[in-house]
């Protein structure tokens, strides 16, 4: 892939730690460069819906203090990071690129911010999404849409849209992003980045502004698989404010990169391969399944009949969850308010002015589908696909250690190509499943289509074998960069 | 005519007696300055979650283990609702899987009035409305206090088998001596601690089907309890005597005009849109902390009424009413030390109204067995009772210094017999059966002894008397 992408920096999250650690770059040179990488880059991009210029510098300048006093400030000391709008920032407006939540500062930084800036990271802005996450485009974006900087006609992915591009355009080595159907991993391919979702509980919820509980999950964008694995050793353990939080400690993932893939049996997932996905991006995944082949591990195609119900799974769970999750952006405590008479009109012409339409239509199908008398046959019926869907992957991994699959169905798409929202949904349809059945994944750029434009593939694992996925994610890294100088 | 028989059951919330809220370290507490207990949870603040409280799920176990119910395996719901006074708008509380199911409150009478589920729920905040006299749609504008929202609740619902308002009401004060009893509720209507609402329903006696029930709301003390039990139950009777329906509504009790008026209509009931809360797992209380709770229990009211019966003979009224009262361990204490009794029981209930002060059992024992052995009159006994109440020591010591020397047997028979003598008419009365005149010689007797003499004592003497 050609990844001159202007004024990109070429320098990952993990050199640019260990140069600072060093005391070799200062934190506030590294900030300052990428600062004036995105003056230049974002009026085009639009990758951000506020950049934390005066707080980036300030912490620059007490991770140097720290350098300078003899201290470690951690394994992201001084690495630029640009945070999804949906991750609370202590006082920081936190939009979800949502009118509703008009001058709305939360009073408290996710968890993930506060252990991300704990080993040294450096916000440097609260980037774009899909209006509360909900889009695979970032068109749904009150504040306008993200373009895509491998072609500023197309759309960057959605709906961590704004993440994606930061990180391909230089903007931050690292960004985190939120997965409720694929938000991460979407974006990422489209953008030409490794986008990561962890197993569901991996990392603390506590400050993700919730889309669908049940399925969200905070994960890294990044220029370098290991990157991926810096930022998730440090974002993922228990957490005691997220009850659904995983009891176990961060995994060690940076030590294990290098253990190949030697052995390893992995599945092309059928169900992923067939209609309705791009020659281009299928032939990519064909490729990456020979490079791990060549690599020593054992490929094979796998059915996991299931996978093709997860879409109209998705989405009544996920809208369901979302119509309970939006409700309290009524007017009352926060955010916009549009008066009216009564309370209740207060509430609905609050929401009429706040929402746009993408989430309205999300919350009508979500109420919709737990009504009294509809219940049974939307929501309670979805979780029943979701079960099978898990049984499924679960009968898949007995036979295989990791699966191969496509991200997005085709390259990045031009703007309004997708206007009829069932054809936009259709983006999601090979990365639901993971989210559903609440296992890790990873999207890998591997290549371009036809079109020049880069293609993700997709590594699948089972719960918590995050260390396994991004194995075998390191060795389609190195056999692209193989496959590009040769 | 018809006979009708009124079927209740009731709902009652009671806040639970935690340190702090159900879902996150806030503190728990009444009274304080609006908005001072509060946090990015129970604001509902975007990307807050709950954390569940192990020592609310404590007190919800202790009560349902003392209200015999099957403690289970339970999982939390959202109940999806607007309203300003709930953050989130949805309400995060146990539907069918609830924590506490299959309980019993037995009433004093020894009626046993089903208890269906206690469940775990989180409250609301608390609204005032400012201007248009305070009902909502009439206000220039309202407050929310958000003190009280996620404080940890438990609804105890009740099966319909109470039959009358003064059977609602000693539900109620039963339920309440249970929840002070395990300390899981402070359990005080006047605050909002304790709150009751009535599902009420006539028809005619000897049927066995229900009829059409209305949930009363607003219900702020037992004794609007009862009254609107006894409104509601006369107003449904009047519909069905007069050939009309009762309609499935939710009605709220006006205390000032003493009457129910309809808030919403069955039609108008919100669908809650109840699903598992996915912020939280299920909750599997494991056995031996369930067994521990069990075994810490105190004993409670009616297995304390049980014991006082057996150990008095006591009537139910009495039983319940010392039992009430606390009093039934100071019984039990005095009775062990020897004491009597029925004059234990009379006394616990007539003369120990207020504190116990300073009284203990060996004395409380002491003072029935000198009535009892007739060195004490009831009256005397009540003197020296106040005394031993407020300063304590030794019930002889007391009569001592109150001057109730017992008189000894040969002074009272010779005041007697001088009472007899100074007025035969009198005494020939008695002789031919006038029993009213034995007051009069008490009365003599009485004066002559500066009323030492025990009025029994003397009556019995001039039985005595008359028959020789
Ligand atoms: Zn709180």
């Amino acid at each position: 892939m050609s990844a001159a992408v202007p004024g990109s920096t070429p320098l990952s999250a993990a050199r640019i730690a260990a140069a600072v650690r060093r005391g070799e770059r200062s934190a506030v040179e590294v900030v300052e460069q990428h600062l004036a990488v995105i003056a230049e880059g974002e009026p085009q991009i639009h990758a951000f819906n506020a950049v934390m210029d005066d707080q980036a510098r300030r912490a620059a300048a007490l991770v140097d203090q720290r350098v300078a006093a003899g201290d470690d400030p951690g394994p992201l000391a001084g690495v630029p990071l640009a945070l999804k709008d949906n991750l609370c920032t202590r006082g920081v407006p936190t939009t979800c690129s949502s009118r509703i939540l008009e001058g709305w500062r939360p009073p408290y930084d996710a968890t993930v911010v506060t252990r991300l800036v704990l080993a040294g990271a450096i916000p440097v802005g609260k980037t774009n999404l899909d209006e509360f996450a909900m889009g695979s485009s970032t068109e749904n974006s009150a504040f306008g849409p993200t373009r895509n900087p491998h072609d500023q006609g197309r759309v960057p992915g959605g709906s961590s849209g704004g993440s994606a591009a930061a990180v391909a355009a230089g903007f931050a080595p690292l960004a985190l992003g939120s997965d409720t159907g694929g938000s991460i991993r979407q974006p990422a391919a489209l953008c030409g980045v490794v986008g990561l979702k962890p197993t569901y509980g991996r990392v603390s919820r506590y400050g993700l502004v919730a889309f669908a509980s049940s399925l969200d999950q905070i994960g890294p964008l990044t220029s370098t698989v290991a990157d991926a694995a810096v930022a998730l050793e440090v974002i993922a353990g228990h957490d005691p404010l997220d009850s659904t939080s995983v009891p176990e400690p961060a995994p060690r993932l940076v030590s294990r990169l290098d253990e190949g893939v030697d052995g390893l049996r992995i599945g092309v997932v059928t169900e992923l391969m067939g209609e309705g996905i791009a020659s281009d991006v299928r032939r990519r995944v064909e490729a990456a399944a020979e490079a791990l082949g060549a690599a020593g591990a054992k490929v094979d195609d796998v059915s996991v009949p299931a996978v093709t119900y997860g879409l109209s799974s998705y989405y009544l769970i996920a809208p369901a969850e979302a119509s309970s999750n939006l409700a309290r952006y009524d007017g009352v405590r926060y955010g916009l308010r549009v008066d009216a008479p009564t309370t209740a009109a207060m509430n609905t012409a609050t929401r009429t002015a706040g929402f746009g339409d993408e989430v309205k239509r999300r919350i009508m199908l979500g109420t919709y589908a737990l009504s009294a008398g509809y219940y049974d046959a939307y929501y309670g019926k979805a979780q029943k696909v979701r079960t099978l869907i898990i049984r499924d992957f679960a009968t898949a991994y007995e036979s295989f250690d990791l699966l191969l699959a496509p991200v997005s169905p085709t390259t990045a798409f031009p703007f309004g190509a997708k206007a009829d929202p069932l054809t936009m949904y259709l983006s999601d349809v090979c990365t639901i499943p993971s989210n559903l059945a609440g296992d890790p994944a990873v999207s890998v750029p591997f290549g371009a289509g036809d079109d020049g434009l880069p293609i993700g593939v997709q590594v699948l694992a089972p719960a918590l074998a995050e260390a396994t996925m991004l194995r075998a994610a390191i060795v389609l890294e190195d056999a692209m960069a193989r496959e590009v100088s040769t | 005519m018809t006979e009708w028989e009124t079927v209740i059951g009731l709902e009652v919330h009671c806040e639970l007696a935690t340190a702090t809220k159900l879902f996150c370290g806030c503190r728990n507490a009444f009274g304080d300055e609006p908005n001072t207990n509060v946090c990015p949870v129970c604001l509902g603040l975007p990307g807050s979650l709950p954390v569940l409280n192990r020592g609310a799920v404590e007190l919800a176990m202790r009560l349902g283990l003392a209200l015999g119910c099957e403690v289970r395996p339970s999982l939390f719901h959202r109940k999806n609702y607007f309203y300003p006074d709930m953050p989130k708008d949805y309400q995060i509380s146990q539907y069918d899987q609830p924590v506490n199911v299959d309980g019993v409150v037995e009433l004093a009478d020894g009626a046993r009035i089903g208890v269906e589920r206690a469940h775990l729920e989180e409250d609301t905040g608390k609204s005032s409305h400012v201007g248009g006299g305070g009902r909502i749609h009439e206000a220039d504008h309202s407050l929310v206090d958000y003190n009280r929202a996620g404080v940890p609740l438990v609804e105890i619902v009740s099966r319909p088998d109470l039959r009358s308002s003064e059977q609602a009401k000693a539900y109620v004060n039963e339920l309440r001596a249970v929840l002070l009893a395990t300390g899981a509720s402070d359990a005080r209507m006047e605050e909002g601690s304790m709150r009751v609402d009535a599902n009420i329903s006539v028809r005619p006696v000897g049927s066995s089907v229900l009829g059409t029930r209305c949930e009363v709301k607003n219900l702020n003390s037992t004794r609007s309890l009862a009254r609107a039990v006894d409104y509601e139950a006369r107003r449904q009777i009047e519909l069905l005597s007069a050939g009309e329906q009762v309609l499935q509504q939710t009605r709220h009790w006006d205390e000032a005009d003493g009457r129910t008026s309809p808030l919403r209509s069955k039609e108008e009931a919100f669908d809650y849109r109840y699903f598992p809360e996915p912020d939280l797992v299920p909750l599997s209380p494991e056995p031996a902390w369930q067994a521990a709770v069990g075994e810490a229990l105190p004993l409670l009211p009616a297995a304390r009424r049980r014991r006082l019966a057996a150990a008095t003979g006591a009537g139910a009224a009495s039983v319940a009413m010392v039992v009430e009262r606390g009093l039934d361990d100071l019984v039990l204490a005095a009775l062990e030390a020897g004491g009597d009794p029925g004059r234990l029981m009379v006394h616990a209930e007539h003369d120990l109204a207020g504190a116990t002060g300073a009284l203990d059992a060996t004395a409380f024992a002491g003072l029935t067995s000198m009535e009892a052995g007739g060195a004490l009159t009831a009256t005397q006994a009540k003197a020296v009772l106040a005394e031993l109440v407020a300063t304590g020591g030794d019930p002889e010591a007391v009569a001592g210094a109150l001057g109730y020397e017992a008189l000894p047997g040969e002074v009272l028979a010779g005041a007697v017999d001088a009472a007899i003598a100074a007025n035969p008419a009198a005494w020939d009365r008695f002789l031919a059966g006038d029993a009213k005149v034995a007051g009069f010689f008490v009365g003599q007797v009485m004066k002559a002894t500066a009323g030492k003499a025990d009025g029994k004592a003397v009556t019995a003497l001039l039985r005595q008397r008359a028959a020789s």
